[in-house]
């Protein structure tokens, strides 16, 4: 029988998987939490934050954030921390030593899988952390099951000396369900006790801890066989039997309501011997895991019969829709799936907001040539889409700094009157592109850094970063400096240049002069994301029907507010056919920037109203 | 007042499918949220997932409702909608394969045009609602837009759009009712009934001869 119990008519709560981790934390008497905003964890830090008892950080990195709850649990408390799927790699370097330590207040680390990439820029299963890092892996299928196992994840983590993995993916994080909490731990701090033999990991005191670890292994394999998270649900159909696990396990009970099911909330190490049982009550066995073959991989490694990725795609979230057609190929039995053809319709590609300060920037690298742009990860990666198409590479967090300093030293004949650029947002230059400034300055480099501080981490809703001067309470704190910091990096004085975004000449100038100069340098944007307090509105424009000509060049700056109402061909004097395009102004969505003023020659671009009305509205 | 839930088909003993779509800002998600805790009001157990890359910067938004004695998967099938909630009509469209033939569907009739669509990179198609009616579905169309517009608040054409459906539940109206107006208690009694206002609107505008047979 599952160890979760069935909710409670009367103490109800719909809430999401997120905040589920956060209850659980709550009610396990957890000390510290930690985390770098990342789709699709970032909610559960909020809802932590919410919990005065709990001591609660954004941290500049995923590493850092693993570190300093591994900190917290060394000092003996309760600790969690919580990252999106890419983050793992940043923190994999703690991690991979940690467990080797182990855990002494218990420990989680809470990993969410981008499964179908909704917001990231690749689709990793973190379950393969389990098996490198030799850690035990729980994967809840709901947000009941994400708060039950998140509370056994810290008793677990205690009993075993061992951090517990809790890998959720979007389709656990997101999706709300009924959840009722149980009775709060009390949880007494053990202290902090100096045993470097097991703290410092130095060759001759690691060595010892391996054989402890591979030792830890194997008494998990037995808890695993047995522990009520793992536990086989029967059925009236014996013709095929799954194991399944996470967002998965639902899929398969909706798809077939009859089929015998062994479900792992304690996923890694894999209960074998289990399965290999329940193998031989089935006719056919079928592995439903999301992404990778791993179970698949080890039960057919111990000599257990079965069928997985062979029937089943490797790539995406499955779904009862996804499953039905691959079971019904396996078994032979005609498949009632409607196959009801998709639309073809226009797609609505992610924009950027209506006035945001990186309009004014792409607008500008849209309009310089001779350049290779090297971006990075946040809302300014939708640079590289329409109709910017300003980034020429995108890889993980603070990458466009060392990429460009490659694309530097490794350019050939053919590029090198080309200039080199960075993109990079304040909080992305903090995680991971401080290092890579530094790379570039103390082995002379020739890049151009822009640095877009827009005081947040936009992408993810506009947490508070060190730029912010803010903390996740939104309490005031040190606020970070960049042209100090970058002068602290080693970037000349002369070479460092403050710019208000909205300002395009301003822009202009600086790219170019600085282009030009065979040195590092960085041109810092100073205007807050528009999603923020921090930002305020001024009054809507609207468009002079009489005077726009049709040149479209506001439709270059690439805001949402800007819309075509009707285009014509003409016939230029020389001949050639030239598209116009007239445009309008949303005017309840336009919050007045004046960017697109600044490309309007006819000036057909004005207040939308005039200041009496204004007025009128601010003494109403 | 339509009592109308009670001849529909919909049994407590199975799952209700209801779609909500739109686009990122529009309020689909609350409309989705709404919709479930009212059904967690009468016991129900419940089920809500989104579909939403990048919503808030403008993206396709679809929210899976999905109620009943016990919920499993939380996503509803292609082809097993029982309901949709169209807050846009091309994107009401794109997702018509998920509807079951006879689901009743109420579209908000205000079309919002991408920069994709508006740079002349794609086209939005002439006729989506015409399209969607051609299917075996019971649809109803209203420009709920503008009528938000007209309250005062676009933003209140999530309630119109609630109200829409509110008569086609397998519960109460209202039950909806009084878990939408819950969520802006503590804003004062100006909005409470500003959004009382839009539901009514809702539930008249896209239902009329029902409404004015029990006028």
């Amino acid at each position: 029988m599952s160890a979760i119990q069935p909710a409670q008519q009367d103490q109800r709560q719909f809430i999401s998987g997120n905040e589920a981790v956060a209850q659980a934390a709550r009610d396990a008497g957890c000390a510290v939490a930690s985390a770098y905003p990342g789709t699709p964890s970032t909610e559960i830090l909020e809802f932590i934050a919410a919990y005065p008892q709990i001591y609660t950080e954004w941290s500049i990195n995923e590493k850092v954030s693993l570190e300093v709850a591994i900190g917290a649990s060394l000092a003996g408390s309760r600790a969690l921390c919580a990252m999106k799927h890419v983050g793992v790699n940043v923190a994999s370097d703690a991690l991979m030593t940690q467990t080797l330590i182990g855990a002494v207040g218990g420990l989680v680390l809470v990993v969410a899988d981008d499964v179908g990439l909704s917001s990231s820029q690749n689709e990793q299963d973190s379950r393969y952390w389990g098996r490198f890092a030799h850690l035990p892996i729980f994967e809840p299928s709901d947000a009941q099951e994400t708060y039950a196992m998140t509370r056994l994840a810290f008793a677990l983590s205690e009993q075993y000396e061992v951090p517990v993995i809790v890998r959720l993916t979007t389709r656990i994080c997101h999706v709300k369900g009924v959840v009722t909490s149980s009775p709060a731990d009390t949880y007494e701090p053990k202290g902090f006790t100096k045993d470097p033999a097991r703290l410092v990991m130095v060759p001759g005191n690691a060595k010892k801890r391996i054989p402890l670890m591979m030792a830890r292994d194997q008494v998990l394999q037995q808890v695993s066989e047995t522990h009520p998270l793992n536990y086989t649900e029967s059925g009236s159909d014996q013709s095929v039997g799954f194991v399944t696990s996470g967002a998965a396990y639902f899929h398969v009970k909706e798809a077939y309501p009859e089929a015998p099911v062994l479900k792992l909330g304690f996923s890694h190490p894999a209960p074998i011997e289990k399965i290999r049982e329940f193998s031989t009550s089935v006719d056919k066995l079928v592995v439903v895991e999301e992404v990778e073959p791993l179970l698949e991989t080890e039960l057919k490694a111990a000599g257990v019969t079965l069928h997985g990725k062979d029937i089943l795609p490797r790539i995406g979230e499955l779904s009862p829709h996804v499953l039905t057609p691959c079971i019904s190929k396996l078994t032979g039995t005609p498949c009632d799936e409607k196959l009801i053809p998709v639309e073809e319709l226009f797609p609505r590609p992610p924009t950027l907001c209506v006035a945001c300060p990186h309009l004014g920037i792409y607008y500008c690298l849209s309009h310089i040539k001779n350049t290779i742009i090297s971006g990075d990860i946040g809302c300014y990666t939708l640079g590289a889409g329409h109709p910017w198409n300003a980034l020429d590479t995108t890889i993980s967090m603070g990458a466009s700094l060392s990429v460009a300093m490659g694309i530097d030293k490794g350019r050939s004949e053919a590029d090198k009157n080309k200039n080199v650029l960075a993109v990079i947002g304040d909080s992305t230059f903090m995680h991971m592109g401080m290092q890579g400034l530094l790379d570039i300055t103390y082995n002379k480099g020739n890049v151009t850094v822009l640095l877009l501080d827009n005081r947040a981490v936009g992408m993810t809703g506009g947490q508070n970063a060190p730029s912010s001067g803010l903390d996740i309470h939104g309490e005031a704190t040190m606020q970070v400096d960049f042209r100090k910091l970058c002068e602290a990096l080693g970037v000349k004085s002369e070479r460092i240049h403050e710019v208000n975004p909205y300002e395009l000449p301003t822009l202009f100038k600086a790219l170019r002069s600085e282009t030009k100069i065979k040195e590092p340098s960085v041109i810092i944007t100073n205007q807050p994301c528009v999603l923020t307090e921090r930002y305020s509105q001024l009054p809507p424009l609207k468009v002079d029907d009489d005077k726009c000509t049709g040149c479209s060049n506001c439709l270059d700056v690439g805001c949402p507010a800007i819309l075509v109402t009707r285009r014509e061909t003409v016939i230029k004097p020389n001949g050639k056919e030239k598209e116009l395009a007239f445009v309008n102004i949303d005017t309840a969505a336009c919050t007045g920037c004046d960017l697109c003023t600044n490309t309007c020659a006819p000036d057909a671009i004005v207040p939308a109203f005039n200041v009496d009305k204004i007025n009128a509205v601010e003494v109403k | 007042m339509s009592t109308q839930y009670n001849s529909t088909e919909l049994k407590t003993d199975t799952v209700t499918n209801i779609l909500v779509v739109g686009v990122g800002g529009q309020g689909v998600m609350t409309a989705a949220d709404v919709l479930a805790q009212a059904a967690l009001a009468l016991g129900y157990d419940v089920k809500k997932t989104e579909v939403a890359g990048m919503a808030q910067r403008g993206g396709v938004v679809t929210s899976h409702v999905r109620f009943g004695k016990k919920v499993l998967s939380p996503s509803i099938k292609p082809g097993d909608a029982d309901m949709m909630i169209g807050f846009e009509p091309a994107e009401a469209l794109r997702w018509h394969n998920h509807l079951k033939p006879g689901s009743v569907v109420m579209v908000n009739d205000y079309p919002l045009i991408p920069p994709v669509v508006s740079v002349g990179l794609f086209d939005y198609p002439e006729d989506p609602l015409g399209q969607l009616s051609d299917s075996a579905v019971e649809l109803h169309r209203f420009n709920a837009g503008e009528a938000a517009i007209d309250l005062g608040d676009r933003r209140l054409v999530n309630s119109i759009m609630l109200g829409a459906i509110a008569d086609h539940l397998p519960f109460p109206p209202e039950t909806l009712e009084s878990a939408l107006l819950k969520r802006f208690q503590h804003k004062g009694t100006a909005l409470v009934e500003l959004n009382r206002q839009a539901f009514a609107l809702g539930r008249q505008a896209f239902n009329p001869t029902e409404t004015m047979a029990t006028a």
